[in-house]
């Protein structure tokens, strides 16, 4: 062991889903070896109290996330498309259940 | 995009109370500010379980016990919230336990004085903890996302906290005459330094200024301060407690109590390092550190050898 050296171990972020039927939603990180000891950690870390029924962990590096810079181009296009909402249809007047 | 551009998005988000994410640009100050704050926050959660640890083994009764006990492992969580809120500014955690076991960074100097009697653990989670819900109440609302979502998931642990500290204080208060005096001299001991914890008076406070105008800090030391006193007197008069400051007085124009003179001289000493227990909650953090390294290991070599296995 003495070529091992010493860390906090890699970084897992954990998803928490609150009831079934529900988005998995971001709780924030842990530290692990391997999958079950930053399970068990996780569980330590986010689940003391009734927090949730299910839990993701990913590790961190493992996340592709989008960069600030390109936020105009990816999500400013939806805005001018306005046909994609209900309300942007005419309804006949009159016309229930629709 | 050139710098200005970039400090101006910056500001325009901040001036908009919307949120700063941990790949958008900030200014290096900020992002250091947020860094030395968090991760003496986070150290304050770890090192502050010490002062309480001490009574677990003494607690008056099972009950007592397991309250304590879930206390105390909330503030180990607590503690690595906030670590994994500052690893998103891209400090690692050997790094932040590399500054504090060198002294780099500090953790709040509440947890540098002792729990003598079993009054000072409902001394504790009435007035320590009652004085952290008012500042961190505060930060739910800081301009950084992952400092404010931790903040937001703390508030929540902490009323539990607080609530347990003031029932061991009002049981003692209703007990034999010793356990009054027990009680109350526990209370003569940490009203003083739990005022402290807010650091500074806003007229001498050095962070302050880049920290509000920033929205990292939502609410100013003495604004703080003066919270958690006008909330905490009633509470302590109710159930018989004086408050040790005899020029604490109701002002009826301003609606606040108004208090005397905090000894800063005693606030200076115990951060740099003389309060009474600094040096012992140093080692016992360094030397837990240092048991467990053969179990990272173990587990590093373990786990290496799983993924070995694996490829084959
Ligand atoms: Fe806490
Ligand atoms: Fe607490």
């Amino acid at each position: 062991m003495e070529n091992i050296q010493d860390s906090q171990w890699p970084l897992w972020e954990v998803f928490i889903q609150s009831q079934p039927g529900t988005p998995y939603k971001h709780a924030g990180s842990v530290h692990g070896p391997d999958k079950s000891i930053a399970m068990q950690n996780a569980r330590d870390t986010y689940f003391r109290r009734n927090e949730g029924t299910s839990i993701w962990i990913v590790p961190s590096n493992a996340i592709v996330a989008s960069d600030p810079n390109d936020s105009d181009m990816l999500f400013d296009p939806s805005n001018d498309k306005a046909y994609r909402h209900p309300t942007f249809y005419t309804m006949p007047e009159g016309a229930l259940n629709i | 995009m050139e710098n200005e551009t970039k400090l101006k998005h910056f500001e325009s988000l901040i001036d908009a109370d919307s949120n700063i994410e941990p790949r958008d640009w900030m200014p290096e100050d900020y992002r250091k500010h947020l860094v030395r704050q968090i991760s003496q926050h986070a150290h304050s959660e770890v090192i502050g379980m010490q002062p309480e640890g001490n009574w677990i083994s003494r607690a008056p009764s099972l009950r007592a016990k397991k309250i304590l006990l879930a206390k105390i492992q909330d503030e180990g969580g607590h503690g690595l919230y906030l670590y994994s809120a500052a690893e998103t500014l891209g400090i690692s955690r050997d790094e932040l336990i590399e500054q504090l076991h060198s002294g780099k960074a500090k953790y709040s100097s509440i947890f540098n004085y002792p729990a003598l009697t079993w009054a000072d653990i409902g001394a504790i989670g009435w007035l320590v903890d009652g004085a952290a819900i008012v500042n961190q109440v505060s930060l739910q609302r800081t301009s950084y996302g992952p400092y404010a979502r931790a903040m937001v998931r703390i508030c929540k642990e902490e009323s539990f906290h607080q609530r347990q500290g003031y029932e061991i204080m009002a049981h003692m208060m209703q007990g034999t005459p010793e356990q009054q005096e027990m009680a109350q001299d526990a209370m003569n001991r940490w009203w003083w330094p739990a005022l402290m914890m807010f650091g500074p008076h806003d007229t001498n406070s050095p962070h302050s200024g880049n920290a509000i105008k920033w929205k990292i800090k939502r609410a100013s030391n003495d604004i703080l301060r003066q919270k958690f006193i006008d909330k905490t007197v009633q509470q302590a008069e109710l159930i018989g407690l004086t408050v040790p400051d005899k020029d604490l007085k109701w002002n009826e124009e301003t609606k606040h109590y108004e208090h005397g003179e905090i000894n800063w001289e005693e606030f200076q000493s115990v951060i740099n390092g003389n309060g009474p227990c600094n040096k012992q909650r140093m080692e016992n953090h360094i030397k837990a550190h240092h048991e467990g390294e053969w179990v990272r290991k173990a587990a590093t070599a373990y786990a290496l050898k799983q993924n070995q296995s694996v490829k084959q």
